[in-house]
């Protein structure tokens, strides 16, 4: 266009119009960047409330106070079945002895309450022969009952609690013996097929196993890695395939690197199923490109002054690297580590594979021991009948969560407070 | 340079004591079907608190899954013991010899109703096998007529099927064909719909591959959606819209009975009883099979065993009817009792 100012009227105004369009554009464009962006905020509020609305539920349980006559011949049988129904009919004498009756009665309590009392005593043999108050777990129905989950004024047999058991469990109320305390066994214990005893630990533990093995396995060679490509390798045509490969590699689908491992550590190296060092080597094929793209960026970004200063002053390619270069680009690196960690901390998939998906009650203890992981756990705790299981997943989301953000914070934290200006 | 050599050494050291670990397993290893997992997991978990040995560990992988990986050899890094939802098939215990399992031990524990649900607050529903078969098949006899020639499904609404039905669009949430609740389901409800067209049912002796495409072949049009193997989302979905019917096993039913109802099939409501009975027509045995060589060498296994085939489990009072498995009939308990007891192995399927 022949740039000429406008001087005509006609044209002063055709100029104003366009300028008036011109800025109607701009904040159109700025009220669909807020409506995107209140969008995904819109969304991300409605899932944390639907989950932490589900899920603060599963951090306390209902107890119930027994009051349990440890009888010293019945102690030293074994006979803690014994033991408990006696102390329950003591509770309710109207409910008689036959077998439906006492059935009623031990559906109170969590299945488990037998093995508590034994643990209970083998953890302080002197109680035997004696009679002690103690707190035991209410089984679920009581438990979802005292948590408003179920509606009692629906017909008696579609409901999982009979009206004998809610007069109980008022009785019970108004005695102080049923009480809503914080859920102990859900930070303490495996999983459990009972939801009132079913606990995190365990998956807790074997997350935790599996990523000391990802990261002792994908942050040396990640970095190693990234340190050769950007400052010792030579630009060639294989250097460029193989920066393409790793590229490509950050965008396979996980279940892929699942199939890989199973094939590779488990029928080929034979390492155990369902454990933390198999797991945590998948993980970390998994993590490796993850960490070594981001550490190629933070080397990168390091100006190439300091290693040209380094070098001048006679120091050798390693050196300056090692001593100048690294240390300046450590925030960058970390943080990819993080977020690779934090990636695999999600992930399910390429577990499924190698049998971390399973039913594991004992808290792992080493390596080579069978364990789950954090989202393997809600995953099958989403697909159990039992009523008290919806609040145990969201519960467990809760803490995966929780550990995102943790592992998240920790990155922008490193990178604010070692990020160098220059 | 030095890290990558000490990673190196890390992972060689790692293989070394797992291959150390693997030769001395003294947990029982199970898996298997998703359907027999809450059944097996309890009994694991009973076994594991009230006995000395370790609490098993269970995976869950599907019947088919299952038996493969238990069927791929003998040793500590082979399964111990597989649950199945089905049947174990002749050609899986051919593999099953052809590595070198030789004895396998067969043990029903009981039996699961397959229900068709909705949402309590729609109305009851009272189908038969053949309602099933003409609501869901990929193909149906033109006009839902005997001796009709086979047409894709026109059925659009529950009143296509039969004017006694109500009209509301037919949409059924269901497994994925990945799932032995959806083998069963296909077998039992819609192949026994087919059965009742005598023109379709002398198809077998023909054809057996295309009775059985006619006959356990499910629509793709949209009709009968594939929910993933969640029943607790069915569930959820159920109650949200009333006009959907849902597929999943007795168990979902019986916990979730203030939100969903089971439809009654060839009169007969999906209740404990008329499962037990065999009264209600789509209901399937449940299985495990336990490697004979592994007994005695793994710890636990025979002691597992006698937990699970004790009165206390599976007995018709017992814990695991608790949880929706429904009772094997006495004669049968005492066959399978005795089989798991003398630790009979299977002569051939």
């Amino acid at each position: 266009m022949s740039s000429s100012v406008p001087t005509t009227i006609s044209s002063q105004a055709a100029a104003n119009r366009l300028l008036l369009r011109r800025k109607r554009a701009e904040r159109r464009f700025q009220l669909y960047g807020i409506l995107a962006i209140s969008a995904a905020v819109g969304f991300l509020v409605v899932f944390l409330a639907s989950i932490v609305s589900r899920g603060y539920m599963g951090f306390v349980q209902t107890e119930i106070r027994l009051t349990v006559n440890f009888e010293q011949e019945l102690v030293e049988a074994g006979s803690y079945r014994k033991i408990l129904r006696t102390s329950l009919a003591e509770l309710f004498p109207e409910a008689g002895s036959s077998r439906a009756e006492r059935r009623a009665l031990a559906g109170l309590v969590s299945a488990g309450t037998v093995f508590v009392l034994r643990e209970t005593v083998e953890a302080e043999p002197a109680i035997a022969g004696t009679v002690q108050d103690v707190w035991v777990l209410a089984s679920d129905p009581v438990d979802q009952f005292h948590k408003g989950r179920i509606d009692a004024s629906l017909p008696e047999e579609e409901r999982p609690i009979s009206d004998a058991s809610l007069a109980r469990i008022a009785a019970l109320e108004q005695d102080g013996r049923l009480e809503l305390r914080f859920n102990r066994s859900f930070f303490s214990r495996g999983d459990s097929r009972n939801p009132e005893e079913a606990g995190i630990l365990g998956a807790i533990v074997g997350s935790a196993l599996a990523l000391v093995v990802t990261l002792v396995v994908s942050f040396p060679i990640g970095v190693m890695t990234a340190v050769y490509l950007e400052a010792f390798a030579p630009r060639n045509r294989i250097t460029r395939l193989i920066e393409i490969n790793i590229n490509n590699l950050a965008a396979v689908p996980s279940i892929v690197f699942g199939l890989l491992g199973l094939a590779v550590f488990l029928n080929v190296f034979g390492l155990p199923r369902s454990a933390p060092i198999s797991g945590g080597l998948v993980l970390s094929l998994m993590t490796l490109p993850t960490i070594i793209i981001s550490s190629r960026a933070a080397i990168r970004a390091v100006p190439p002054s300091f290693a040209e200063a380094a070098i001048g002053l006679g120091a050798s390619r390693v050196q300056a690297i090692f001593h100048h270069v690294l240390p300046v680009a450590a925030p960058g690196t970390l943080t990819g580590a993080i977020i690779g960690m934090a990636q695999a901390l999600g992930e399910t998939a390429p577990l499924l594979m190698m049998g971390m998906v399973a039913f594991v009650v004992e808290v792992p203890g080493g390596f080579t021991d069978p364990s789950t992981v954090l989202p393997a756990q809600v995953y099958l705790w989403a697909d159990s009948p039992e009523r008290g299981f919806a609040e145990k997943t969201a519960a467990a989301i809760v803490v995966l969560l929780g550990f995102l953000l943790v592992m998240n914070g920790l990155a922008v934290y490193l990178r604010r407070k070692f990020e160098k200006q220059w | 340079m030095h890290t990558r050599l000490v990673a190196a050494v890390f992972v060689a050291g790692a293989v070394a004591v797992a291959a150390g670990a693997a030769q001395a397993r003294d947990q029982i290893n199970i898996v298997g079907s998703s359907t027999v997992y809450p059944f097996a997991t309890v009994v694991a978990e009973n076994f594991g608190r009230g006995s000395d040995f370790k609490t098993p560990k269970i995976e869950s992988t599907g019947s088919g899954g299952g038996m493969k990986l238990f069927c791929a050899g003998l040793g500590t890094d082979h399964p111990d013991i597989t649950n199945a939802s089905r049947r174990m098939k002749g050609s899986e215990l051919e593999k099953c010899r052809a590595n070198g399992v030789q004895d396998v031990v067969e043990i029903k524990i009981g039996y699961d109703g397959i229900v068709i649900a909705n949402a309590k607050t729609a109305p009851e529903m009272h189908l038969t096998l053949r309602h099933l078969f003409l609501a869901l098949a990929k193909q149906v006899p033109e006009g839902n007529q005997e001796g009709g020639k086979l047409v894709d499904n026109p059925n659009r609404t529950w009143a296509d099927v039969d004017p006694d039905l109500p009209n509301v669009a037919i949409e059924v949430l269901g497994p994925p064909p990945t799932s032995g609740t959806r083998d069963a389901f296909n077998e039992l409800a819609v192949e026994g719909g087919c059965k009742t067209f005598p023109g379709l049912k002398a198809i077998k002796k023909e054809d057996k591959n295309r009775y059985k495409a006619i006959c356990r072949g499910i629509r793709e049009d949209g009709a009968y959606i594939e929910a993933g193997e969640n029943d607790n989302l069915i569930v959820q979905k159920l109650a949200e819209n009333p006009n959907a019917f849902g597929v999943f096993g007795f168990s979902f039913l019986d916990q979730n009975r203030d939100a969903v109802q089971g439809a009654s099939i060839d009169g007969v409501p999906p209740e404990f009883e008329n499962i037990a009975t065999r009264a209600y027509p789509v209901s399937r045995p449940l299985y495990f099979y336990v490697k004979k060589a592994h007994v005695d060498v793994i710890p636990g296994i025979r002691e597992y065993i006698s937990a699970f085939t004790s009165d206390d489990a599976w007995g018709d009072e017992g814990y695991l009817t608790d949880r929706g498995l429904i009772p094997l009939p006495t004669d049968e308990r005492t066959k399978f009792g005795d089989d798991a007891a003398n630790l009979t192995p299977l002569e051939s399927l």
